[in-house]
C-alpha cells in the first residue's frame, strides 16, 4: 500500500485570523518525534476532526495547544495568541479535554465542576451553581450531579468533562477524543452537541482515531499519520483532490484512450470494452463532452471517488500496527 | 484590526474577579480537610495528646523520668494540665506533624498530576505560578491547622484531666492562665512555621514525580535525616544549619521574660528552607511538561 500525502491549497487560509494555527510545531521526546514540522490550520468558525491512529501525534499536538507541554521548536497560536506565552489569554476563552476526563474520585460531578470553576479567574462565583447545573444538563448528567465521580461509568466521566468544558461560552473547543468510551447513543448526542456549538458559531477542534465518529459534522478534516500531518482542508476539497477512476464502456476504446491522454490522464487500462482511467482534477462533464466530439461512441460513463474513509486508510495504513 | 481585536469585539468583554485566588485558595482547603485520609490524619493527630495525658493520669506514679530526654516542662504536667499542650508539641514534632504535612504537599502536585486533575486546572486556565503560590498558601495554613489541633487536645485533656492555675515558668516566677494559653498560641505558631517549611520541601518534591506515595516518602525521608543528624554529636557545625534544629526551642516561651535569641534564628531558618524550595519548586514547575 502506498501512504501519500494530500494538501489542498486552494483558498489559502489567511492564519492570521484561524482560531488556531501552528508552524513547523515539532515535539521530540528524547529519540522520538512525536510531532513532526506540522502546518495545522482550523479556520474560525470551523469543525476541525483532528484524525490519526492511535499513537500518531494528535494528543501531543492538542497538549502543545493548550499550553501543557513546550514545543522542541516551531509555533502555535490559538485565537490569535501565542502559546505557550500568553496562554492566560487565550484559554479563558478555550474550552478544553484534554485527553480523557480526569476529576477527584471522591467528590461529586458539581462538586468537581466546583473546583474547576473557582480555578478561572474570569468565573462569576454568584453565577457559579448555575452555569454548573446548565452545562450538567447539556450533557445530561444532572441527575447524578451528587453521586462521587468514583462511581461514574466512563460514558458519565467523559460527559462530566465535557461539561467542565461548557462552564463558560466559548469561541472554541478543543476536544480530544470527547468520544472514547461513549456507546453508540453517547457518540451521536456528541455529535449533535457539537453541530449545536458550532452552529452557535463557536470553532470546534475534536481529535478521534474513528473517522466515522466525527466526519458527519467536520467542515474540515486533518489527518495525522506517525508525526505529519499528511492532508489537511475542507472535507469537500479534500474529497475532490482524491483520485477518482472513470469508466468509459465504449467499442472505441483506441480513439477514448487517445482523446483521454490529450486532456493528461495518462493512466488508462482497457479491458474488453472498457477503458478504467485515473481522473484527479479534470471535471468529467469536459470529460464527457470531449469524448463525443471526438466521435467516441459512449455506452456507459460512470465516475467512482473513494470515500472519506477509503481516503483515511490510504494515508494512515490499515491494521493494528501503533505507529511510532 | 488584528485578530485579537475581532475576537475581543465579538466575545463578552470578560474581566478577572477580584477575590478570585481567594476563592481558588477555600477550595484547595476543602479539598485537603474534606479528604478522608486526611481526616483520619487530624484525628491521630488528636488522638496523642489525649492518650498522653491518660497514660500520665493513670500511672499516677508521676511524669516519666526527664532522664528520658524529653522537655523540662513534662515534670510538671500533673500539677498544670496547661503543659500537656506544650508537651504534646514537642512529642508530635518528631513524626506525626511532619507526616501529617509530608501527605498533604504530596497531593500538591504529585497527587493532581497522579489523577490527572492537574491539566484540567492548567488549561481552566490557573496560571502555574498561581497555581503554585496557592498550593503553597494552602499548605501553611494546613500546617497551622496541624499544629493548632494538637495544642487544642492538649489543652482540652490537660486541664481537664489535671486542672490548671498559674503557670510556674521555668524561670520560677508565675504568669496567669490567659498569660499561659496566649504563650501556648505562640508555641504553636512557633512550631507550625517549622512544619509549614517542611511542607515546601514536599511541595518542591512534588513537583519532581507524578507519584504521590514517593513524594510523600521522600518527604519523610528528608525531615527524619535532618532529626537524626541533629543527634550526631560529631556533626555538631551541621547543626545550626539543620531545619529541625531549634524547633524544641519553644519551650523559650515559658520563661519569664520569654527568652527569644533561639526562636529568633529558628524562625530565620524555617524561613529560609521555605523560600528556597518554594523556589525550587517554581523553578521546575513554571516550564515542565505535563504529560500526565
Amino acid at each position: 500500500m502506498t501512504l501519500g500525502t494530500i494538501s489542498v491549497t486552494s483558498d489559502a487560509v489567511d492564519t492570521s485570523t484561524a482560531a488556531v494555527s501552528t508552524s513547523g510545531l515539532t515535539k521530540i521526546f528524547g529519540q522520538q518525534t512525536a510531532v513532526d514540522h506540522i502546518d495545522l490550520v482550523v479556520p474560525s468558525g470551523a469543525v476541525y476532526g483532528f484524525l490519526g491512529p492511535n499513537g500518531s501525534g494528535k494528543t501531543t499536538t492538542i497538549r502543545m495547544l493548550l499550553g501543557l507541554i513546550r514545543p522542541s521548536s516551531g509555533s502555535c497560536s490559538v485565537l490569535g495568541h501565542p502559546m505557550p506565552d500568553e496562554l492566560t489569554r487565550a484559554l479563558p476563552r478555550v474550552g478544553a479535554l484534554a485527553e480523557g476526563p480526569a476529576f477527584h474520585p471522591y467528590l461529586s460531578g458539581r462538586a468537581n465542576l466546583h473546583r474547576l470553576d473557582s480555578g478561572d479567574r474570569f468565573a462569576v462565583r454568584s453565577t457559579a451553581r448555575k452555569r454548573i447545573d446548565e452545562a450538567l444538563e447539556r450533557v445530561g448528567l444532572l441527575p447524578a450531579a451528587t453521586k462521587r465521580y468514583r462511581a461514574y461509568s466512563l460514558g458519565m466521566r467523559q460527559r462530566l468533562a465535557l461539561a467542565a468544558a461548557l462552564l463558560q461560552p466559548r469561541e472554541l473547543l478543543i476536544l480530544d477524543e470527547p468520544t472514547n468510551g461513549l456507546d453508540p447513543q453517547g457518540t451521536r448526542e456528541v455529535r449533535n452537541l457539537i453541530g449545536e456549538l458550532a452552529a452557535a458559531g463557536s470553532s470546534v477542534m475534536v481529535s478521534s482515531h474513528l473517522l466515522s465518529e466525527v466526519q458527519q459534522v467536520c467542515t474540515h478534516l486533518g489527518i495525522m499519520r506517525t508525526g505529519e500531518l499528511v492532508a489537511q482542508g475542507p472535507v469537500a476539497e479534500l474529497r475532490a483532490a482524491t483520485q477518482r477512476t472513470a469508466r468509459i464502456t465504449t467499442p472505441d476504446t483506441a480513439q477514448a484512450v487517445a482523446t483521454l491522454r490529450q486532456f493528461g490522464i495518462d493512466d488508462t487500462t482497457t479491458a474488453g470494452d472498457e477503458v478504467a482511467a485515473t481522473v484527479t482534477n479534470q471535471p468529467e462533464e469536459e470529460l464527457v463532452s470531449a469524448l463525443v466530439k471526438a466521435d467516441v461512441r459512449i455506452r456507459g460513463f460512470s465516475v467512482q471517488s473513494p470515500s472519506l474513509e477509503d481516503l483515511f486508510i490510504r494515508l494512515t495504513g490499515e491494521g493494528f500496527d501503533v505507529s511510532g | 484590526m488584528s485578530a485579537a481585536d475581532t475576537f475581543q469585539t465579538r466575545a463578552p468583554t470578560r474581566r478577572p474577579q477580584p477575590g478570585s485566588t481567594l476563592r481558588l485558595l477555600a477550595s484547595e482547603l476543602r479539598l485537603i480537610l474534606g479528604r478522608r485520609r486526611n481526616q483520619m490524619g487530624m484525628l491521630v493527630l488528636a488522638a496523642l495528646p489525649v492518650v498522653m495525658a491518660i497514660a500520665i493520669k493513670v500511672s499516677n506514679s508521676g511524669p516519666p523520668p526527664s532522664s528520658q530526654g524529653g522537655p523540662p516542662f513534662l515534670s510538671a504536667i500533673t500539677s498544670n494540665g496547661l503543659l500537656l499542650a506544650f508537651a504534646a508539641l514537642a512529642v508530635e514534632l518528631g513524626l506525626f506533624l511532619p507526616l501529617a504535612i509530608s501527605m498533604v504537599s504530596a497531593d500538591a502536585i504529585a497527587g493532581e498530576a497522579n489523577q490527572g486533575t492537574l491539566r484540567y486546572l492548567l488549561t481552566v486556565p490557573v496560571h502555574r505560578t498561581r497555581l503554585l503560590l496557592v498550593k503553597a498558601a494552602s499548605l501553611v495554613l494546613a500546617a497551622m491547622v496541624a499544629v493548632f489541633i494538637v495544642a487544642f487536645t492538649g489543652l482540652v485533656a490537660g486541664v481537664s484531666l489535671f486542672g490548671t492555675g498559674p503557670l510556674t515558668t521555668l524561670s520560677g516566677t508565675q504568669i496567669s492562665v490567659v498569660e499561659s494559653i496566649w504563650r501556648l498560641a505562640l508555641a504553636a505558631l512557633y512550631v507550625g512555621a517549622g512544619i509549614a517549611a517542611v511542607g515546601m520541601i514536599g511541595l518542591f518534591i512534588s513537583t519532581l514525580t507524578e507519584q504521590p506515595l514517593a513524594a510523600m516518602v521522600a518527604t519523610m525521608i528528608v525531615s527524619t535525616l535532618m532529626f537524626i543528624l541533629d543527634t550526631i554529636p560529631q556533626l555538631d557545625w551541621l547543626h545550626p544549619w539543620l531545619l529541625v534544629d531549634r524547633w524544641q526551642a519553644f519551650a523559650d516561651l515559658l520563661r519569664q521574660p520569654i527568652h527569644t535569641p533561639a526562636m529568633a534564628v529558628g524562625l530565620l531558618v524555617d524561613g529560609a528552607y521555605a523560600l528556597v524550595f518554594a523556589l525550587l519548586a517554581w523553578a521546575r514547575f513554571a516550564g515542565k511538561d505535563i504529560s500526565s
